[in-house]
């Protein structure tokens, strides 16, 4: 293990995944907002706001997520001049968090439309008969219990994501993917030891958040 | 206890769903303070006619007025005429995530904007009323289905509505339980409240109803004071429905 008793090695691992870290935090912030959003207009009366999260998600959902992070550093950054820091890493950076907010919103608006689903008509119906709107019916009884319901499946989503974070990489952010092919083409005799360390560094924080997420489905859940 | 003044007020309705005619050409008028039982076998479109009021059910023709205004068709008014009339179901319908007093508090607070300390009082005292105090902090799981039908009631009283509307319910309860449901809805009519009561309790009906309707095939069949509708149908429907449920 000669090559984690560099500074420099070490170093360009614990940044790499302070990146993912970052990356993780924003995206999951970023997907929710928008993955609730959208969950909201496509259980919506008004066919425009429908259209455009079915829209949204068969768009999203579909296109690799390589192409994506590609299109917001090509398309956005490049061809549109979307700047976004001075700092390039930091602009990358912010790309990325774009490419996997617009991406992984796709999958948590479906996972919380199937959890919308599990709420019974009779909630809907008896908020709308004390007179709530539509708005307030689904912020204030639809999703709540819908939410829910879906705390499981949400974990599964923001574990893959913190493992797609890795992407962001394609376009130039030493992230830990990054990090690890750097030292592995600097140190070709540790291979092995360096792949599993940053593989069972992954390991080491997601499995925990899987149980945390199952443990928070159960205490969350909703007796009926 | 009748003031003679229509408050609901349904003409000519009529309801299909799908080519299924539920409601045909139903016409009924009921005064405020004026307690209806609706009455029928099942599939007559009873249902249907106390959930077209409120239009959780919008009718395919005809027109309901509620308070001298007609329906309206969607959006804040339909949400303000929907505040005014209170709606108790067959399947209680408690918000599942929430307490039992914050069920009770949520309309007054959300839909009416009235402040939290003042809407506390009138829910616990709602909850007094109808005997659920002391499981205020509970959620709506934890209590047997008579105790949340009768949180179910609080809620709707919570809104101060100017009529509240009953679809079958007791239909969902053990025999028990419906007794302490019906002696709830028994007060409310003593005191006054208009109610327009779907249910197959003929003692509630003879009880507390000012007046009877009686539905089957989604037509109003005929209506009458109960005593005399018990005692002497007019319609052929109505003798049979009526020989088969009070014999027993």
């Amino acid at each position: 293990m000669d090559v984690f008793s560099d500074s420099a090695n070490i170093d360009t691992y614990v940044t790499g995944f302070l990146w993912i870290l970052k990356l993780t935090a924003a995206a999951t912030v970023g997907a929710l907002v928008l993955g609730v959003l959208l969950a909201g207009m496509r259980v919506s009366p008004i066919p425009v706001l429908r259209g455009f999260g079915t829209a949204w998600v068969n768009t999203f959902r579909n296109t690799p997520l390589t192409l994506i992070v590609f299109f917001c550093y090509f398309g956005l950054y490049s061809a549109l001049s979307l700047e976004l820091s001075d700092d390039i890493d930091t602009n990358n950076y912010w790309l990325g968090v774009i490419g996997l907010s617009v991406y992984t919103a796709a999958f948590v608006c479906e996972a919380i439309r199937s959890g919308i689903n599990t709420v019974p008509v009779g909630q809907a119906e008896a908020a709308r008969a004390i007179g709530m709107s539509f708005i307030q019916t689904l912020t204030l009884i639809v999703l709540p219990q819908a939410g829910r319901a879906v705390v499981a499946p949400l974990g599964s989503i923001f574990i893959a994501l913190a493992k797609n974070a890795t992407i962001v990489g394609t376009i130039g952010l030493m992230e830990s993917s990054s990090a690890m092919k750097e030292l592995i083409n600097a140190n070709g005799d540790a291979v092995f030891p360096i792949f599993f360390v940053f593989a069972g560094t992954f390991a080491i924080f997601l499995i925990p958040t899987g149980y945390a997420f199952g443990w928070l489905a159960n205490r969350l859940a909703v007796k009926r | 206890m009748t003031t003679s003044e229509p408050l609901i007020v349904l003409e000519g309705v009529n309801k299909y769903f799908g080519p299924l005619h539920v409601l045909q050409d139903v016409s009924l008028s009921v005064d405020r303070g004026e307690v209806v039982v609706v009455i029928g076998p099942s599939g007559s479109g009873k249902s249907t006619l106390c959930r077209a009021i409120n239009r959780l059910e919008p009718i395919s023709g005809g027109s309901i007025t509620f308070d001298g205004q007609p329906l309206p068709a969607e959006g804040k008014a339909l949400a303000r005429l929907r505040s005014e009339v209170g709606m108790v179901f067959q399947s209680f319908n408690l918000f599942a995530h929430k307490t039992i007093l914050q069920n009770v508090m949520l309309g007054p607070i959300k839909v009416r904007g009235e402040k939290s300390a003042a809407v506390r009082e009138r829910a616990m005292s709602l909850l007094e009323r109808v005997g659920i105090a002391a499981q205020a902090e509970k959620y709506p799981a934890q209590l047997s289905g008579g105790q949340q039908q009768r949180v179910a009631i609080a809620r709707a009283l919570a809104m101060q509505p100017k009529a509240l509307l009953f679809d079958e319910p007791t239909s969902a309860l053990d025999p028990e339980m419906v007794g302490e449901v019906l002696d709830v809805m028994t007060s409310l009519a003593r005191e006054g409240m208009t109610m327009v009561v779907v249910t197959h309790e003929m003692g509630f009906a003879r009880a507390a109803a000012d007046r009877v309707v009686f539905m089957a095939d989604g037509q109003l069949v005929e209506q009458a004071a109960p005593a005399e509708f018990f005692a002497s149908p007019k319609s052929d429907r109505a003798k049979d429905f009526l020989s088969k449920i009070l014999t027993h």
